[in-house]
């Protein structure tokens, strides 16, 4: 591969006019974590560029160094052939770049026009008539379906962003930056905003659009720029690209990590699985027909884009969530009893005797009670055990000092609130209460997140533990990487529909990488069912 | 890979003030960081004693003694066991609250919730007359008292648990409607108009060695079983966990909506009590003032002990002490309630401003740093960052804290708490 500076000077001097944005060298870090490693970018005038990248790629990061909201730690950017210094969101404003988050930034009881007037103070006397005539224009011109009048309470999901959207023409962008825009929404709703997209380019507008999604790369976009590890790997133009050339640039290269993986005995059904559909509270479909059986001795893999469903099929097994239809049977290892667990809450799945673990995503926020001692969070799962109406905290205590030594936890004292450990002695305390209970099933969802090194293969190893103790052990993961070299199978799992189902042995990176990512061949089912 | 120029840029100013968040400190550091608090106070009220009233300082303070301890010894046991008994009612209310308080629910509705309870109380004996021998008297008005705090208080706990309406108004609202119906229930047992129900012939617990001692006796129990209740029990350790996360509530199997109406009847509960002791040992009547704000005062008691009963005797009896020792200020020095009121609350804001002391620490810049321009922005983007993970904030939360130690020195500090402030002041 060529220096990718070098190619930059080519290209500046080969364009007639400067580009509208450009980032030279950009790095950031946060502690050990390198987000961005010098990353080059160019965004032509008036094209539509999608930024491409796995979760944790750096998409997101990067761009909020152009919209002022993160400071590169180096590295320039310039904004039509100008060098210019972004330290605050308004300094992007004046530079005339709007982003669009993707978690909406709006007063509920406020309407529209209010909403995008909010913090904008050009000297002029506030005349919320103006603003709206305003706000109407800029709509029509694009074509956007919204009353400025409306309260933003009474919107859509849509509308909403539609606001954001109007909130960055409203003052003045000219490079318009989304991140993810059709994470929320119905395939419907992302014809319409492609539209939009279209028209606003049309009008001269340079738009950068965050995805990880292919098919709306290719259906979109002008150029792709694909990022991996937080690096610029090439841009390329989407009408010479496919949707496997895209992912093998996303994915990479295999890397070996060297994870012990031993090779499954004693294999039963444990867990099956079968037409699990339901929604989110927003009224989109989350799980799709999911089916599938976990075998004890083995670990299951789930690989997927976040939000593609993998929490709610996790949190209707363990009860949490509840789908709209489908089967969850867990099959007793002792005597092959077959227990029906859907409809039934986490307490009556104790109860009926079956040992299921899990270890949610969110640590501290579901996992455990931050606030709370080990001790006491240890004791979250048995403090019912005994009939008196008082706490036994001695048999937590003697578990909590098991789980300290044992998984080399980190801490002053049992006494320390967990809030207070780091985020791999977190994950110890809750994988080592999940595991103390003698599970036949355990569940976990991206354990190592966040995690070092060390503390990631203390996972790892763990989880291989539970495996050769005959658990049926189900591993949601991120790191395509490590899902291949610790798993036994890999369910992939692309908007909640299970995409296929792989031998982790013999499966490549490229395989998996495109099942997660590959467009909806199936006629969409875009009906919101539940309430919105 | 060639080399980039690094900007340089004094966009992000480190302020010359950062506040980070402490980690622990140990018991008696803090103890004594609460103690100055309050002589710091005591000094400064003295000296403002002087510059508007004219007291020499030693004065003020003796006065504020006398107020709780008496001039002499026929005085002192007057006042100290009304020091006492002030303190065990106020206590009994905050004890009330508290179960519901751990569990953030704000119920601001102990005024309404108690004096309910007293109106159950008293309209037992009023209209009973003398047809139960004093036992069963007792017990009725007991049992009518709880129930009519439960009512008071579970109402606004269905709603909260069903359709999550918004506690602190409901209990708020439930407050006027007790004084209303109070009103209501006088009007129309005094035929004469005056709306003064008087002394109640019957109905009076029976006094043990002091008029005072029995209600005492029984808050402090009350008190020693609400601290094992609250530390030591299932449903005390479910409240807690209720009250800290109802997803890890939903995820390890706790009925939500249970605890949080199983809770409120606690309180209520406790409340009805607490009106049935006020009407049976102190007042023997009823009105719409019965209660007097002290349903409110309890909810302060309850915050600064950190909802944990066996302090909250402490805070109570600063309170009331507080309050006679300012109340004797103004007939001593014949100013009127505001100057009383002024020492309590500078007094108050001392005691609870001091905390802050205890949780963070400040940091001033010793002088500008050279290079201290990266630091700027990170925090308002922390929430952001992670791709959209859904579970990447509590682990970020996890991190934050563990570094909690900051460095206070100059250079890039890339500490999420250092930032916190600075991010968002521009």
């Amino acid at each position: 591969m060529t220096d990718p500076a070098e190619k930059t000077r080519d290209l500046t001097e080969n364009a007639n006019r400067p580009y509208a944005l450009e980032l030279k060298g950009v790095s950031k870090a946060f502690g050990s974590i390198q987000a961005n490693y010098k990353v080059d970018l160019q965004l032509k005038h008036g094209e539509i560029l999608a930024l491409l990248g796995e979760n944790g790629s750096g998409k997101t990061t990067l761009m909020n160094m152009v919209a002022g909201i993160y400071f590169p730690d180096e590295g320039q950017i310039f904004v039509d052939g100008e060098e210019v210094v972004i330290g605050s969101p308004r300094d992007a404003y004046k530079y005339k770049i709007g982003m669009i988050h993707q978690h909406f930034k709006l007063v509920d009881l406020f309407s529209a026009a209010e909403n995008v007037v909010l913090g904008v103070n050009d000297g002029s006397r506030y005349s919320i008539k103006e603003v709206n005539e305003r706000v109407r224009q800029i709509a029509d011109r694009y074509g956007f379906n919204i009353n400025p009048k409306d309260k933003i309470h009474e919107m859509s999901v849509s509308q909403k962003q539609t606001v954001e959207i109007l909130k960055v023409l409203y003052r003045g962008a000219e490079i318009l930056i989304l991140d993810e825009p059709t994470a929320v929404l119905t395939p419907q709703e992302t014809e319409v905003l492609f539209s939009v997209l279209r028209q606003m380019k049309a009008d001269g507008k340079s738009i950068v659009i965050i995805t990880h999604k292919l098919h709306e790369v290719l259906a979109i976009s002008d150029r792709v720029a694909v990022l991996r590890k937080g690096e610029h790997i090439a841009t390329v133009n989407t009408a010479e690209s496919t949707e496997s050339s895209l992912t093998e640039m996303m994915v990479g290269k295999k890397v070996s990590l060297n994870i012990d993986r031993t090779e499954p005995h004693d294999t039963a059904e444990r867990l099956v699985v079968k037409g699990l559909s339901g929604h989110n509270p927003e009224g989109l479909k989350v799980l799709d027909d999911v089916s599938f059986t976990a075998f004890g001795g083995e670990i299951l893999g789930i690989a997927g884009i976040a939000g593609s469903g993998q929490r709610e099929l996790l949190e209707a097994v363990a009860g949490i969530y509840s789908p709209d239809e489908g089967e969850i049977t867990y099959i007793e290892p002792k005597n092959g009893d077959r227990v029906n667990l859907r409809k039934k809450t986490p307490l009556q799945i104790r109860e009926l005797g079956v040992r299921l673990s899990f270890v949610p995503e969110d640590r501290l926020g579901m996992g455990l009670v931050g606030s709370m001692d080990i001790t006491d969070n240890v004791m979250l799962r048995s403090y019912r055990s005994g009939r008196t109406i008082l706490l036994n905290r001695n048999d937590p205590k003697k578990l909590a000092e098991d789980i300290v030594r044992d998984l080399e936890v980190a801490t002053p004292n049992l006494r320390t609130p967990v809030r207070r450990l780091s985020g791999g002695n977190v994950q110890k305390v809750l994988v080592g209460r999940e595991i103390a209970s003698a599970p036949s099933v355990l569940m976990a969802a991206y354990p190592v997140r966040g995690l070092d090194i060390n503390s990631s293969y203390a996972i790892y190893n763990l989880l291989n533990d539970q495996k050769e103790r005959g658990v049926a052990v189900i591993f949601v993961g991120e790191d395509l990487d490590v899902l291949i070299e610790l798993c036994d199978r890999i369910l992939v799992i692309n908007s909640g529909r299970v995409t296929g189902i792989v031998d982790a042995r013999t499966t490549d990176k490229e395989t998996v990488g495109f099942l997660m990512t590959k467009s909806d061949d199936r006629p969409k089912s875009d009906e919101r069912g539940g309430n919105s | 890979m060639s080399s980039y120029n690094v900007i340089k840029h004094e966009v992000s100013k480190e302020p010359l003030i950062h506040i980070t968040k402490n980690s622990a400190m140990p018991f008696w550091k803090s103890f004594l960081i609460r103690a100055a608090a309050v002589a710091i106070a005591f000094l400064l009220c003295s000296i403002l004693s002087y510059l508007m009233i004219g007291a020499n300082p030693l004065e003020f303070l003796k006065t504020f003694w006398d107020g709780n301890f008496g001039i002499n010894a026929a005085a002192s046991k007057i006042v100290i066991w009304k020091l006492a008994k002030d303190t065990a009612v106020l206590l009994c209310i905050a004890l009330a609250i508290t179960p519901a308080f751990r569990m953030k629910f704000w119920n601001i509705g102990a005024e309404g919730q108690v004096l309910i309870g007293a109106l159950a109380a008293v309209a037992v004996v009023y209209y009973s007359g003398d047809k139960f021998p004093d036992w069963l008297l007792f017990l009725f008005m007991l049992l009518a008292a709880v129930a009519a705090g439960i009512v008071w208080a579970v109402i606004p706990a269905i709603f909260k648990a069903i359709w999550n309406s918004n506690e602190t108004l409901f209990t708020l609202m439930m407050n006027y409607a007790a004084t209303y119906f109070v009103a209501f229930c006088l009007v129309k047992w005094t035929p004469d108009g005056s709306s003064t129900l008087g002394e109640l012939k019957r109905g009076h617990l029976p006094s043990i060695g002091h008029p005072y001692l029995l209600l005492i006796l029984t808050v402090l129990l009350i008190t020693g079983l609400l601290f094992v209740y609250l530390y030591y029990s299932k449903q005390g350790y479910e409240i807690s966990v209720v009250g800290e996360s109802q997803r890890t509530a939903k995820y390890i199997g706790i009925n939500v909506k249970k605890v949080i109406i199983r809770t409120m009847t606690l309180s209520g509960a406790l409340c009805g009590l607490t009106g049935f002791m006020i009407v049976a040992a102190l007042d023997h009547s009823v009105t719409t003032t019965t209660v007097g704000g002290r349903g409110f005062t309890a909810i302060i008691v309850s915050w600064m002990a950190k909802f944990n009963p066996l302090v909250m005797i402490g805070v109570a009896f600063l309170i009331v002490f507080l309050n006679q020792g300012a109340n004797r200020l103004a007939t001593n020095f014949r100013v009127g309630k505001a100057f009383p009121d002024l020492v309590v609350g500078v007094i108050i804001f001392f005691v609870i401003g001091c905390e802050f002391f205890i949780r963070y620490k400040v940091h001033i810049r010793r002088k500008a740093p050279a290079a201290a321009s990266v630091s700027g922005n990170v925090a308002e983007g922390i929430s952001e960052s992670g791709e959209g993970s859904g579970g990447g904030g509590g682990d970020g939360s996890g991190v934050v804290e563990a570094s909690g130690e900051a460095r206070s020195d100059e250079a890039v500090n890339e500490t999420v708490n250092d930032t916190e402030k600075e991010g968002n002041a521009k």
